[in-house]
């Protein structure tokens, strides 16, 4: 069986992974981003807090996949929560840092000058600081997001949903007439998602990010 | 210029057409002193300072002196360690500063404009702010605009990106009087434009004022800026204290001490031109003709002047052509090629450095001065300016000593009433 004939074959299987991959890393994503502008939010005006938080989130990044998943098995058991949890964490670490940047990196003559006019804290922030930051922040979620595609992958690990199940299921059966498939479409699968997320991204861009602040 | 405390009078041609526009409002600085944790000394060390409603009162001093931190506290954008603050009476020290900044206009260098927000966004921040309505924020942006000299269909989608240095200022200044404050602090706001565009602004300013009568404290380290803008200037020194707090005219010529004279710097007698226009001295008059006269009457008023030249204006009145006697007898039957046609005119609202520019580019040495319109109201000479001039300096030097000595009087009072003990004006 060649690799189209194979992809033929499983396209229901697949396209259930694919979208169970897509959907598992989207809402980690929504989540990791919920809690990673929030950390920065509290952590970018204190020198200190900011560069623990920052440090905290690179030293969760150090752990090598295989091992957070199995770590959170025993905490957390098997299935959907150990994946869920492992990608928030990895997912955190460019959405963190890049908030922080990002904040700092507002002009702190125009935040005097939001001050000035009579902005409360509150206003300043959601007004003036974060969409300035805005364009880093999404930069931040877009590397989260390649990387937590490929992190996912090692969910099948914690008999977590999507592509992943595909690829270990190849391992497992290296030698098989159908092995290198199965690697391969989880492979391809997985870049292919990557991609269009990418691709969605940019469209976000183009209309969250004020023309007057557009490059 | 001692229109200072003139907020009541009335403003011609008052264009406000929505929202009445606020005058002016008195700032009372009480013993303001600002002392930052770990350092000895304090930065601004109790400043006492009464601003008029409707004047401005720029601070100007050598960087570093505290003159930004003390404009500062009066927003509360650095808060006071000691003191008060007193705006239009009322002790704002302790209430809220975001309430009390809306209440405040403020401009900054390089505009401090939202790169995020279009023109009509930046503007309309404050008004949204305090809660005005859609329609009446919409027709308030587009008067903003147009007081400040931008078209409103042209500029209020654009970015401030897309405007110039000047034009961004513009919009800075549109901004921080959106909401109609009574007082406008202005930190340096000139300071990053190039000084053609900064002369410009300044000239804006000084109408824009004409129109509101606020109360602007502004503050720049460019003492002939000082000296163009101000009402009165407080010269600080380091620490912000307040070497001399006087009109432009008195710290020119009679300067408190050699810190003053050392910032007034040379040319004293020079920068005093600035300060005086055209309109304020006395013109001399020569004969004018009109392009319809007949040629025959030209000859026959400049035989009957007794001069040698006469100032051909055109048919609505403006300064056209200088006539010489010679040229007369060349034109044979003709004006059309006789005469020097009239370079430089200036206005009646220019200062008198301007005019003794044009007066000494002219190879005459004499300037048409023109009204609104441009139409001839008389001439400027080298005679007439130097005779002003000496005139201005010599009523400066005596007003000055007269001040001086009402200021020991007072001193001397106040000696004797702290001696009494009779702490007579306690109440403010």
């Amino acid at each position: 069986m060649n690799f189209w004939d194979y992809l033929g074959n499983r396209h229901q299987q697949l396209l259930m992974d694919a979208y169970q991959h897509a959907s598992a890393v989207f809402q980690c994503m929504v989540v990791a981003t919920a809690i990673g502008v929030l950390i920065g939010v509290l952590t970018y005006r204190s020198e200190w807090a900011g560069n623990l938080a920052t440090t905290l989130t690179s030293t969760i990044l150090t752990v090598p996949s295989l091992a957070m998943i199995g770590l959170l098995i025993p905490i957390v058991g098997l299935g959907v929560a150990p994946t869920v949890t492992a990608l928030i964490l990895y997912g955190l670490l460019p959405i963190v840092r890049n908030s922080i940047v990002g904040l700092r990196g507002v002009d702190p003559t125009l935040v005097d000058a939001a001050k000035g006019i009579g902005m409360s804290r509150l206003h300043r922030l959601v007004r003036i600081e974060l969409p300035l930051a805005w364009p880093p922040i999404l930069t931040g979620i877009r590397v989260s997001t390649q990387m937590l595609m490929g992190i996912a992958a090692i969910a099948a690990y914690a008999s977590g949903p999507g592509l992943g199940n595909e690829i270990f299921r190849g391992i497992a059966s290296l030698g098989s007439k159908n092995a290198l498939n199965q690697v391969l479409a989880g492979t391809l699968g997985i870049i292919v998602l990557a991609l269009l997320f990418d691709a969605a991204y940019v469209l976000i861009g183009r209309l969250t990010i004020p023309r007057g602040i557009r490059v | 210029m001692s229109e200072t405390s003139d907020t009541t009078a009335a403003t011609p041609e008052d264009p406000a057409p929505a929202p009445a526009t606020t005058t002016g409002a008195t700032i009372d600085l009480e013993n303001l002193t600002k002392r930052y944790p770990g350092s000895g000394d304090p930065a601004v060390d109790s400043v006492n300072m009464e601003i008029k409603a409707g004047e401005i009162v720029i601070f100007v001093g050598p960087s570093g002196c505290g003159k930004s931190t003390t404009l500062k506290m009066i927003n509360r954008l650095i808060e006071p360690t000691s003191g008060r603050i007193r705006i239009n009476g009322e002790d704002v020290t302790d209430i809220d500063p975001v309430k009390l900044r809306r209440k405040v206009g403020y401009a900054i260098q390089s505009s401090g404009l939202f790169p995020h927000m279009t023109v009509a966004q930046n503007i309309a921040l404050v008004p949204k702010m305090v809660g005005w309505g859609k329609s009446k924020i919409k027709s308030r942006v587009e008067e903003m605009l147009d007081l400040v000299g931008l078209d409103p269909a042209e500029f209020h989608g654009r970015y401030p990106r897309q405007l110039s240095g000047g034009q961004q200022q513009r919009v800075g200044v549109a901004r921080a009087l959106a909401a109609d404050p009574p007082v406008l602090l202005m930190d340096e706001p000139f300071g990053a434009v190039d000084p053609i565009t900064r002369d410009h602004l300044q000239d804006e300013l000084i109408r824009l004022q004409h129109e509101l009568h606020k109360t602007i404290v502004f503050v720049t380290h460019d003492f002939d800026e000082a000296i163009k803008l101000g009402d009165r200037i407080a010269v600080l020194r380091e620490r912000s204290h307040i070497a001399q707090f006087d009109t432009p005219e008195a710290i020119l010529t009679n300067p408190a001490d050699d810190f003053v004279s050392g910032f007034v710097g040379a040319g004293a007698a020079l920068k005093r031109l600035n300060l005086t226009r055209v309109r304020d001295v006395e013109m001399a008059d020569v004969p004018t003709v009109t392009v319809d006269d007949p040629l025959q009457e030209i000859f026959d008023k400049l035989r009957a002047s007794g001069t040698n030249e006469l100032l051909l204006l055109d048919k609505r009145g403006r300064p056209y052509k200088w006539l010489r006697r010679g040229d007369l007898m060349r034109a044979k039957g003709s004006l059309a090629r006789a005469g020097t046609l009239v370079h430089d005119t200036v206005t009646r609202d220019a200062t008198l450095r301007d005019a003794l520019e044009a007066v000494l580019t002219d190879n005459a040495g004499r300037v048409a001065v023109t009204g609104r319109r441009g139409e001839y109201t008389g001439v400027v000479d080298m005679e007439t300016l130097m005779n002003s001039v000496h005139e201005m300096l010599e009523a400066d030097r005596l007003e000055a000593m007269e001040h001086q000595h009402e200021l020991e009087e007072q001193r001397a009072q106040l000696t004797q009433a702290a001696q009494e003990g009779t702490a007579g004006e306690a109440k403010a």
